[in-house]
């Protein structure tokens, strides 16, 4: 079995004491939350904190609650399990819903947190590796190197982002409320993820999720996450399509988006789905005909690279298909898209 | 009584009292329960841990090695190299190409370089990041093409035929004009990709050097005999002072069955330490370790004449074998010798040749050397069935070898209940009523084979018994059975529980099993090639009959009657003439102990001479044959190739279901790991040499999800010479898995799968060019009609 490497493990149990802690450690110490991430990332040599502070302990992280004005907001502790299986997400953000649904397999999403999911790491075939293995690759630039394996003499990390969280909360506007020592801000995630595969979040240094705000979604609101992986368990995507669609009351689609991830370092939005499905009647050949040319747009916006495991060519082929197969399951009130 | 004697079919007192039944396994609620003991559970006063340098180069001289600075860090107590180690081994006698630690160059990426035995697990991490080894990289071999046409540099310096393993080439018959002859001829390549056993426990190994000078290596091993063997090689240790014990052991399916460094290393360290050392590998060593499934290129020819009989089979093979031999000499024959049944080959040739790459060393999975020949078969039997626009199960059933017969390569065949598995598959899958009308993307697909029951050549040419056992009987009442065998999870253990309670007239509790202990058991050859049930079941019995006539004797003298009225009914013996006369089995021990002294006997098998008369004629004979039919069901999505098997049926002939529970797991265990390698598995490297994903997350093996609905149709052709009319059942049934797949899928949607693994896009590709193909027919033939 590969070692954790040796580490102080502090366990506060208020957000103000986690703050001050990372504040007076500073950047040799890493927040755990389910572990299910960090731990085996630890055990490949990627992080080696001297301290981890564990949030295990803080209750006030945890739980799912309904606003007076409607917003829903989910405690970052809150298991993904708990996500998956409320009915207040299922109604509210089904498309959050069925992305939580479909991470991991049963007992990671009952250890791992949508809040762990939402700063998951990136993902790369060349980077999650063992220390000895990626020292018989050659270090990558995103860890202890500076070669990228999948784009060869490329001088950006395209390590993949693969939360399958992610996509859905970019669709349902959501922000993220974060805190540090002292302040507290939010930030739309819409902002949150930058493209460069090293570190794809903008977070000030001791910053700690506290919460996933998600505003009210109108009665006409309907989401399907599409997720393509290899088994119909455990896998990480090797793409995730995250949709809304919102109807007015006669039934024609008033707001529609569709974002992409698994991809690249950020997920990606086809802003094409809004533009191009809004004012239309589903269920009706022009709408029908929309999504196909919304599909082959967002294959035609997207470049599937190696960077995870797999065929690429693959992956990249069946970004049409995920889309099409998503917007019609959003419409039908079904979904998951997943091939189980 | 011997070792060759044949036992029959036949009950030993009337009828079956736990034989055919469905018995718990021996170690079942100890596995269920956590308590079973596997070799990490076990740990010594002062034990130290080992851990393992490995080379990052696929393919280099090594020039110089230091140690000393790991030498220097507290508390290190032990460093070796291949210096220490020099002895080179291997599982079979003639191709010993491996050392314990790399002696002068490394041959892939991944090979062990340096040993550390430290006070604790991240000492020893620590002392191998400093310790410093010079390399010189030397030219990557990854093609086996490249191995068959290059020598230079050589991969083993010595070897007498350059990059080139092993070489067979035998021929039955007039190949050629038989298939000149023939009505219809198909030829194709065909290719198997490579996999692994993935099974649950890593190995591990501790080692126990005691002043009294005795090395004791408990191991998660399938073959304690030859480890046993090789280490006394190795170390230059008399045998006798050595014991090898296997504990409980947590899956192997043939990856367990070679020596290992770990073994060697850790005997070593606590010789020069004086204190027990062990080491247990992480995952990706066992991927580097591996001694999975060859990856074979290959092309078969074959002839039929228009009402689908065969005439003659033509094939010629490249078999990948990584950086070392293992049992690949075996491989390179099984490849071509086991595949003259189900059907009858009128004439057949095959050319065989393994080569040398830097990749981790392939050794035997599950089926070994055949699955691979089996899948190109099958599939090439389907074509021809397709060209003569006949039933797929029909043109196997022309086809068949029968009982008693022998086949084109001499091999002999005893029972057979191969038309019977066709008929249990067809009649269970509704193929008739369901081939053909599934709808879009559906489709049924079979396919059968079969496999040996051991085989009749130890690794090591010798003429003592393949299988022993002890029995000691004593007045408690119980029966205690040595055996040597090695339970892997297959249940030997709980098999010879089952007979020996069967044979002595026992109640189950009444018999408990000490196995794999090499200071306690009488020799077995280990848990390879299917032979635990069939040998040591025969040598069970061998040994029992030898007890039986004196427990009946003390209990006839007792009540002053003939032995032949006596009978042992699980545990108590009554008097078939008599109702008044009864006791319990524990008395009647008594009544034995008293009047023969101690009782105890041992039993043996040896196989009877079996085999062709030509060099090579004897591997792949085995004393009895499994046969195996599958019908394989499948949904195609045709927008994204992906594959889903929802139903496997496996009808597969047994003999004897000596546990038919065990024997349908088995199947199903079989069943799930073909449909894997078809699906998912993929054990591959980069050019250099390095890995894809030496890990559980990017070696995909099907989740509990993803495994289709296996319904297991056991079949009874009752073997003259297995114990009871047993035959194997651990690997036979896993070789139509993977055929019926890509027979079904070109029933589904058209395509031939003759590329191994059948991923989702390698499916969208040839469904693509199949929708181009048919838009030009359909143009061609003047637009759709």
């Amino acid at each position: 079995m590969l070692r954790l490497p040796r580490f102080e493990l502090r366990q506060p149990t208020s957000v103000a004491e986690a703050a001050g802690m990372l504040q007076d450690l500073g950047p040799g110490a890493v927040v755990l939350a389910g572990g299910t991430d960090l731990l085996p990332n630890m055990k490949h040599e990627l992080l080696t904190p001297a301290v981890v502070v564990s949030l295990g302990r803080i209750e006030a992280l945890r739980g799912i609650r309904v606003e007076a004005d409607g917003s829903m907001v989910i405690g970052a502790m809150t298991t993904i399990a708990e996500v998956a299986s409320s009915p207040v997400v299922a109604e509210r953000a089904p498309c959050l819903a069925q992305a939580a649904g479909l991470i991991a397999g049963p007992q990671l999403r009952r250890a791992g947190t949508l809040g762990g999911n939402v700063l998951l790491d990136t993902r790369c075939q060349y980077y999650n590796q063992s220390h000895f293995w990626r020292q018989a690759l050659g270090f990558c630039l995103k860890k202890d190197g500076t070669a990228c394996h999948v784009v060869v003499g490329g001088a950006r990390c395209v390590a993949a982002a693969a939360a399958d969280s992610a996509p859905a909360l970019m669709t349902l506007g959501a922000s993220l409320e974060l805190e540090r020592a002292g302040a507290r801000r939010a930030v739309a995630v819409e902002d949150f993820w930058v493209s460069d595969g090293i570190v794809n979040r903008r977070m000030l240094p001791g910053e700690i999720l506290v919460s996933i705000r998600i505003p009210p979604t109108p009665p006409g609101h309907r989401g399907a996450y599409g997720k393509l992986r290899e088994r119909g368990s455990i896998d990480f995507p090797l793409l995730g399509v995250a949709t809304r669609i919102d109807l007015d009351p006669k039934g024609v689609i008033e707001r529609a988006e569709l974002v992409l991830t698994a991809l690249a370092a950020r997920p990606r939005r086809v802003n094409e789905a809004s533009t191009s499905l809004r004012g239309l009647r589903p269920l009706t050949p022009a709408f029908d005909e929309a999504v196909r040319e919304v599909a082959g747009m967002a294959e035609r916006r997207c470049r599937t690279l190696s960077n995870l495991s797999g065929d690429t060519a693959w992956r990249q082929a069946m970004i049409p298909v995920y889309v099409r197969r998503t917007l019609h399951a959003a419409i039908a009130g079904s979904g998951p898209v997943h091939h189980l | 009584m011997a070792s060759r004697d044949l036992h029959g079919i036949d009950p030993p007192w009337g009828e079956f009292r736990h034989v055919g039944r469905a018995s718990r396994k021996v170690d079942g609620l100890a596995k269920a329960t956590g308590a079973a003991v596997y070799t990490d559970d076990i740990s010594l006063p002062g034990m130290l841990h080992a851990k393992l340098l490995r080379s990052p180069h696929a393919h280099a001289r090594i020039l110089a090695i230091d140690t000393t600075r790991a030498r220097a860090l507290p508390g290190v107590r032990g460093i070796i190299t291949g210096e220490d180690l020099p002895v080179k081994y291997g599982i079979l006698p003639w191709t010993q190409d491996e050392t314990a630690l790399a002696v002068s160059k490394v041959r892939h990426v991944g090979e062990p370089v340096a040993a550390v035995a430290a006070v604790d697990e991240d000492t020893a991490n620590e002392a191998l990041k400093l310790i410093q080894v010079d390399y010189e990289p030397l030219h990557t071999y990854t093609d086996p093409f490249e191995s068959l046409s290059r020598n230079d540099p050589p991969i083993h310096e010595h070897h007498k035929t350059g990059n080139i393993s092993k070489h067979v080439h035998l021929s039955f018959g007039e190949v050629d004009a038989a298939l000149s002859r023939a009505d219809v001829v198909v030829e194709d390549d065909y290719f198997f990709h490579g996999t692994t056993h993935a099974a649950i426990e890593p190995h591990c190994a501790l080692a126990r050097y005691g002043a009294e000078g005795v090395l004791t290596l408990w191991s998660s091993t399938q073959i304690s005999h030859y480890v046993h063997r090789a280490l006394a090689h190795v170390l230059g240790l008399p045998a006798h002072r050595i014991r090898v014990i296997q504990p409980c052991l947590g899956g192997a399916f043939g990856g367990k069955s070679d020596p290992f460094s770990l073994e060697f290393v850790t005997a070593k360290l606590s010789m020069l330490s004086g204190r027990p050392v062990k080491l247990l590998y992480t995952r990706e060593e066992v991927f580097y370790t591996h001694r999975g499934r060859h990856p074979m290129h290959m092309r078969y020819k074959t002839g039929a004449t228009r009402d689908g009989r065969l005439t003659g089979v033509d094939a010629k093979i490249v078999i990948d074998g990584g950086a070392y031999s293992s049992f690949g000499l075996v491989t390179t024959y099984y490849a071509g010798q086991l595949l003259t049944g189900p059907y009858d080959f009128p004439t057949y040739r095959f050319d065989s040749t393994r080569v040398f790459t830097n990749k981790p060393a392939c050794g035997p999975k599950r089926g070994h050397g055949s699955v691979q020949p089996r899948f190109a078969f099958e599939v090439q039997l389907d074509e021809i069935a397709e060209k003569l626009n006949m039933d797929p199960i029909e043109i196997r059933r022309r086809n068949l070898i029968a009982a008693s017969t022998t086949t084109v390569n001499g091999q002999r065949i005893t029972s057979n209940g191969v038309a019977q598995c066709l008929d249990f598959v067809e009649k269970a899958s509704g193929w008739t009523s369901r081939r053909g009308r599934l709808g879009p993307g559906r489709g049924l697909g079979v396919a059968a084979s079969m496999y040996i029951s051991g085989t009749n050549y130890p690794i090591y040419p010798n003429p003592m018994p393949q299988a022993a056992v002890q029995l000691k009987v004593d007045r408690s009442g119980l029966v205690t059975v040595f055996s040597g065998a090695n339970d892997i999870g297959q249940g030997s253990n709980s098999v010879a529980q089952y007979l020996v309670a069967e044979e002595l007239g026992l109640a189950l509790d009444q018999v408990r099993v000490v196995s794999a202990d090499t200071d306690l058991c009488p020799v077995d050859l280990g848990a390879y090639s299917s032979r635990e049930t069939f040998m040591v079941g025969n040598a069970l019995i061998d040994a029992c009959r030898k007890i039986r006539p004196q427990l009946v004797q003390a209990v006839a003298d007792k009540w002053k009657v003939d032995g032949t009225r006596i009978r042992f009914v699980n545990g108590v013996v009554g008097d078939l003439e008599d109702a008044s006369h009864s006791m319990s089995a524990t008395e009647a021990i008594c009544l034995a102990e008293e009047r023969f002294d101690a009782l105890g006997a041992t039993g043996a098998y040896n196989t009877p001479t079996l085999g062709g008369d030509y060099r090579g004629g004897t591997i792949g004979a085995s004393p009895a044959y499994s046969f195996t039919a599958h019908v394989a069901e499948v949904s195609v999505d045709i927008e994204t190739g992906r594959i889903t098997c929802p139903n496997v049926w496996i009808a597969h002939d047994c003999g004897r279901a000596l546990n038919p529970m065990l024997v349908a797991g088995q199947m199903e265990g079989s069943a799930y790991m073909g449909v894997a390698e078809a699906l998912m598995e993929h054990h591959d490297v980069y050019p250099s040499g390095l890995h894809k994903g030496p890990s559980l997350l990017d070696y995909r093996i099907p989740t509990s999800v993803d495994t289709p609905a296996l319904h297991a149709l056991i079949v009874e052709s009752l073997d003259p010479e297995g114990p009871y009319g047993a035959k194997e059942a651990g690997e036979g049934p896993l070789h139509p898995s993977i055929p019926a797949i890509s027979n079904a899928v070109f029933d589904a949607v058209g395509i031939r799968l003759r590329q191994l693994p059948f991923t989702p896009g390698r499916v969208l590709t040839a469904l693509r060019a199949r929708a181009k193909e048919v838009s030009a027919e359909t143009a061609r033939a003047g637009g759709p009609r």
